[in-house]
């Protein structure tokens, strides 16, 4: 049951323990409150209606904390470095935000390379902040800088269908050739391969796959990988 | 707005390394080009035109004024041409980039400039009631090579716009609309077409036809070459400081004339399907 609502709508949720996922606010007005819609797309809840969401496409990036991105750096800032990371505002990267790093051991960042950030402070009139190591840990856990390879873009929904596990994409294209890709949430992927020809299908078959640009199935993957010459 | 920034590091490395071996980003070949998806609208004389993801609409439109006193004899024609912030964010409204500068002149001296157009053929009463024609050039997305599709865009316009009949007896002008006589084509001398090749700072890598946006912005110089199905030139447009030889010149305009055939061949196959399915003629 696919139910479609558009900014603005009331959604009835009621639940003893409501959670709000991505695209819903409750308002509080005098007594009541209501929930209202802020995105447009496909109302869902969970079997138990305690969790509601909505699924909505886009292609502008707005940073949430905790989420992982890839960032191109574009200039030097003081300590750190401004980051692009496709939101409004420009994000900050400290210089002391990597594993190890100490005031006389910063890593050397070019204006241009990307980097695999999480962002660790996003509020929507503030710059956000982003630090590359996990939070708990505190390690490298994969974030850093990103060299070789080639950045690939595509929209929001289809980045979050590559970090589901149980996506067809990567699996089958890994089984064809090794590659290496880091997804960010911001609508970019970073992919990597020996042969250039193979960065250049896995970035044919992202495009094909987003659903913004065909929603090709895994059959229509597989097809559209025999024209390739790889 | 800041000015955007520059293609990452990485972005940058492959596609050099990439084109060096020939390979593109969208699986074409060097010198080939995307195929342009031509959509007329409902009126005659707008057309959007799609190469790949890159899609403009241009549209023209005629009213009858008095001709200025220096050129009693001619029609008037105008281009309108600003590329909105629609088409990318890389644009502004109010300041024209450079591309958007050349993308104008080039429009103006392979549509205007070239007498594509029979100007004369749009004088209705000398001295006193010539056609203008306005050409309007939409660009809606930018994904690289916005010029040689606003300049398809604007031919395949001029060509499908029928303008009224006018009757001169005497004096009396009259203009019959389209309900009572059938309106007439523009008179068009040839039709000129516009195929940009890119050139990259490594002299060994070859140059691309039709650059995308990121080859765009990653070339060192483009080429532009405006010709027609006749073989004979009409532009020949540098910009930027790649030096090329003269028969490495002669050579891309070898490619460019069986390039133009084809897109000759498009354009009118789909002109005369959709003229076909049109009622102009009166019955």
């Amino acid at each position: 049951m696919s139910h479609y609502i558009l900014p603005g709508e009331q959604v009835h949720a009621q639940h003893v323990n409501l959670k709000l996922g991505p695209g819903l606010l409750q308002l509080s007005n005098n007594k009541e409150s209501e929930i209202i819609s802020t995105r447009a797309g496909e109302l869902k809840h969970s079997a138990n209606n305690s969790k509601w969401w909505i699924e909505s496409n886009a292609r502008r990036y707005v940073p949430a904390a905790q989420e992982s991105v890839v960032g191109i750096v574009i200039a030097r800032a003081g300590e750190g470095w401004r980051v692009d990371i496709g939101s409004a505002h420009m994000a900050n990267l400290d210089g002391l935000a990597f594993e190890g790093a100490t005031k006389r051991n910063k890593p050397n960042l070019k204006v241009g390379s990307i980097v695999y950030a999480r962002v660790s402070l996003a509020h929507k009139d503030m710059e956000p902040e982003l630090e590359c190591f996990d939070a708990q840990t505190r390690k490298a856990e994969g974030f850093g800088e990103l060299k070789g390879g080639f950045l690939v873009r595509c929209s929001l929904k289809m980045c979050r269908m590559l970090l589901d596990p149980n996506h067809f994409l990567l699996p089958l294209l890994g089984s064809r050739f090794p590659l290496e890709a880091a997804t960010g949430m911001n609508g970019r992927i970073w992919v990597n391969a020996k042969d250039p020809r193979h960065i250049i299908a896995i970035s044919r078959c992202i495009e094909a796959v987003d659903p913004d640009g065909g929603g090709l199935d895994e059959i229509g993957v597989k097809k559209f990988l025999s024209t390739m010459d790889i | 707005m800041p000015r955007p920034p520059s293609p990452s590091i990485p972005e940058k490395e492959f596609v050099y390394n990439a084109l060096k071996q020939s390979l593109r980003l969208d699986g074409r070949q060097a010198l080939e080009m995307r195929t342009p998806v031509l959509t007329f609208g409902p009126e005659l004389g707008w057309v959007e035109v799609a190469m790949g993801k890159t899609r403009v609409i241009a549209q023209v439109d005629g009213k009858m004024v008095k001709p200025p006193p220096e050129r009693p004899l001619e029609g008037i024609v105008t281009i309108h041409s600003e590329i909105s912030p629609m088409a990318s964010t890389d644009y502004e409204p109010g300041r024209p980039t450079d591309e958007e500068v050349t993308m104008t002149r080039m429009l103006d001296k392979v549509l205007r400039r070239s007498d594509a157009l029979d100007k004369e053929s749009l004088c209705v009463q000398a001295g006193q009631r010539v056609w203008h024609l306005r050409l309007t050039i939409h660009c809606l997305a930018d994904a690289g090579n916005l010029l040689d599709c606003a300049c398809l865009a604007g031919i395949v316009a001029l060509k499908h716009f029928r303008r009224p009949e006018v009757e001169v007896v005497g004096d009396e002008v009259t203009i019959h609309p389209p309900s009572e006589r059938a309106p007439l084509p523009l008179s068009l001398h040839h039709t000129p077409f516009c195929l940009t090749f890119a050139y990259f700072p490594d002299p060994s890598t070859p140059p691309i036809l039709d650059p995308t946006y990121l080859e765009q912005r990653l070339s060192a110089g483009l080429l532009s070459i405006a010709l027609n199905a006749q073989k004979e030139l009409i532009v020949v447009q540098k910009a930027g400081g790649v030096p090329l030889a003269p028969d490495e010149i002669l050579r891309i305009i070898e490619v460019a004339v069986m390039k133009v055939k084809e897109l000759d061949r498009i354009v009118e196959s789909r002109l005369k399907e959709d003229i076909a399915g049109r009622h102009i003629e009166v019955r």
